[in-house]
């Protein structure tokens, strides 16, 4: 059956502003998180397992690969909640126009940044 | 009406109540797990095995897992509606017109749903004989 509506989603005639970015980047982090879980889950479970589990999990954690991911991890995590956080305040009918919009976009990316250079910070 | 059988909420509105109480639960389990690891110098296994022992945060752990469930169930179903359309699957995968995008759709929902079903048995599982 074919809609009879206008339909303008080509995404490369669109000019992407910061609050289009806010949204996307939202959607990535969140499907980063979807597989991320799987991460998260196996290491809970290696270092509950015995003391040798955890140990192994520690050496990974002494690992540049390991600390890598589990930095995407952390930083997919950040953004995901802080960009939440911003919709839901949207839903609560704040920072709905086009400037206020972009500010509060700016204003979560700025922090994410922050959070995962802290968060890089406390890995190293 | 909303056709939106694949997902976990009877409708759109139930789907938006249940996608936000439950980002409530997941955001407060993220920020108490942050602060066992802020304000623990150093981790070892006694702390970690003993921190996981107990009732309170084997509980907050699977309402946790509880709440991943629904969530990631809903956001699957919500990004999969919105990008698995005929132009992405021929534009971008390059398929044939027979394929239906909804079978595509339907395929891939059941297959991520079965992996969050697993997350949320293998969480359960992990924490439960700590």
């Amino acid at each position: 059956m074919k809609k009879q509506r206008p339909v303008n989603l080509d995404l490369t005639t669109i000019k992407m502003h910061t609050a289009a970015n806010a949204s996307i980047l939202h959607r990535v982090s969140g499907v980063i998180m979807v597989f991320a879980i799987g991460i998260l889950l196996w290491t809970l479970s290696l270092s509950l397992s015995s003391a040798e589990g955890f140990a192994q999990v520690k050496s990974l954690l002494d690992g540049i690969f390991f600390k890598i991911i589990m930095l995407g991890i952390i930083s997919a995590l950040v953004y995901h909640m802080l960009g939440g956080i911003r919709h839901v305040l949207m839903d609560m009918g704040h920072f709905e126009e086009l400037d206020s919009g972009n500010a509060t976009a700016k204003f979560i990316m700025a922090i994410w940044l922050v959070f995962t250079v802290l968060a890089g910070v406390w890995l190293w | 009406m909303v056709n939106n059988a694949a997902t976990v909420g009877r409708s759109g509105v139930h789907d938006f109540i249940l996608i936000r109480t439950s980002s409530i639960i997941l955001t407060l389990y993220t920020l108490f797990i942050a602060y066992f690891f802020i304000s623990t110098s150093e981790v070892t296994y006694a702390i970690w095995h003993g921190f996981f022992a107990n009732l309170g945060v084997k509980i907050f752990t699977m309402l946790a897992l509880f709440s991943l469930l629904i969530h990631l169930w809903i956001g699957i179903w919500q990004v999969l509606s919105d990008y698995v359309k005929p132009s992405f699957l021929r534009g971008v995968l390059h398929l044939s017109d027979d394929v239906e995008p909804a079978f595509i759709r339907g395929v891939l929902q059941f297959i991520l749903t079965v992996v969050v079903l697993v997350y949320f048995l293998a969480g359960i599982l992990i924490v439960w004989g700590v």
